[in-house]
């Protein structure tokens, strides 16, 4: 005849942690597919315009970036607080954005170099006149995609 | 006997697991990359002359910022808001004003048939160097709004969808009646000499 037992010490089980790992690494791969990495560090200050009618940029590799925007506090006193152009990692001049982009141009693949989109961010107290230089130095090299960074504007 | 294997012991894989999502919430940023797509136009030559095109002075709409963020949309005084429904008004002419773009018919084929549009319109945004970047993305962002307007409701009226769920086929066919002409003006040194 079956007997039941029972014990005279009651302990609480230990609680069964062998999946915590396999949800963190499923928490981890969310992550990494939502988020992108830090394009640069920024060296200036960009408060991004806003606008409505926005497209989202597609295909990270055939993109490339204009920063526009006063030095940040760091670089004060370096540069000063003029409005700055920030080519990659480094100060630029706007005479030196032609160069930069048939260098970035030649490094991609020849069949992806007609959908290159250069994105200008840039900060939105920018003054137009060196947007306006960006722009022309654009056309020079036929960077003719580009796009202009903005936020999504939820109310006027 | 057989020896018994031990088992690993998995208790800090949790930790390692956890230490590397916190590097990658720490180095990658969510914002996405987003923005107000424009073509520029291509270089002019050295050479050439930078000439005032002739354009027909009804089918130029011409939309001026000057450096206190103002604008003046066809000579008159403009608030940034009313901009929308004053470009749809002329991109659309649905009057047949006389200072308004030409309309010209041409035949769609089905659904649309002959249509009557404004082929050779231009919207000219004029600048200034002082002009806040703010303040022309506005204006930008008001112009191809009020396109994709017009396109939506030209989708809405023929198909009954929006101009996004579209076939490429007939997006094409309705980009073509309202066609998106923005021009900048090349920049020039007013102080200068």
């Amino acid at each position: 005849m079956a007997k039941i037992r029972r014990n005279d010490k009651r302990e609480m089980p230990a609680l069964n942690t062998s999946s915590l790992p396999d949800i963190i690494f499923m928490l981890l791969f969310f992550f990494m597919s939502v988020t992108s990495m830090k394009e640069v560090t920024y060296k200036v200050q960009i408060q991004n315009p806003q606008a409505t009618e926005l497209t989202k940029l597609e295909k990270k590799s055939l993109v490339r970036y204009i920063y526009v925007g006063t030095p940040t506090a760091e670089f004060r006193k370096q540069y000063g607080a003029e409005t700055r152009i920030q080519l990659d990692d480094a100060f630029a001049d706007a005479k030196e954005i032609g160069d930069y982009i048939i260098n970035e141009r030649s490094s991609m693949k020849e069949s992806d170099q007609g959908l290159m989109t250069v994105s200008i961010k840039a900060d939105k107290e920018t003054k137009m006149g060196i947007i306006a230089d960006i722009k022309q130095e654009l056309r020079r090299a036929y960077a003719l995609k580009i796009s202009y960074a903005a936020t999504q504007r939820t109310s006027y | 006997m057989a020896k018994k294997i031990p088992q690993i012991n998995a208790s800090s894989m949790a930790d390692i697991s956890f230490l590397l999502l916190i590097f990658f919430l720490v180095t990658t940023s969510m914002d996405v990359n987003q923005g107000l797509a424009r073509r520029l136009p291509p270089p002019i030559p050295p050479d050439q002359k930078i000439e005032d095109t002739d354009i027909n002075k009804r089918n130029l709409f011409v939309v001026k910022i000057n450096w206190e963020n103002k604008l003046l949309v066809q000579g008159q005084e403009l608030d940034v808001r009313q901009l929308r429904a004053k470009a749809k008004e002329f991109i659309a002419n649905p009057n047949d004003d006389a200072n308004m773009p030409k309309l010209v018919e041409e035949d769609f084929g089905a659904p649309f048939g002959m249509v009557k549009y404004a082929k050779d319109h231009v919207i000219s945004v004029q600048n200034d160097a002082d002009t806040q970047y703010q303040a022309y993305l506005e204006v930008q962002n008001e112009l191809v709004a009020a396109y994709n307007e017009l396109r939506e409701e030209c989708a809405q009226q023929y198909f009954h969808k929006s101009y996004n769920d579209l076939d490429e086929e007939w997006q094409k066919k309705i980009a073509k009646i309202y066609p998106q002409k923005i021009s900048e003006a090349e920049p020039k040194n007013y102080g200068g000499k």
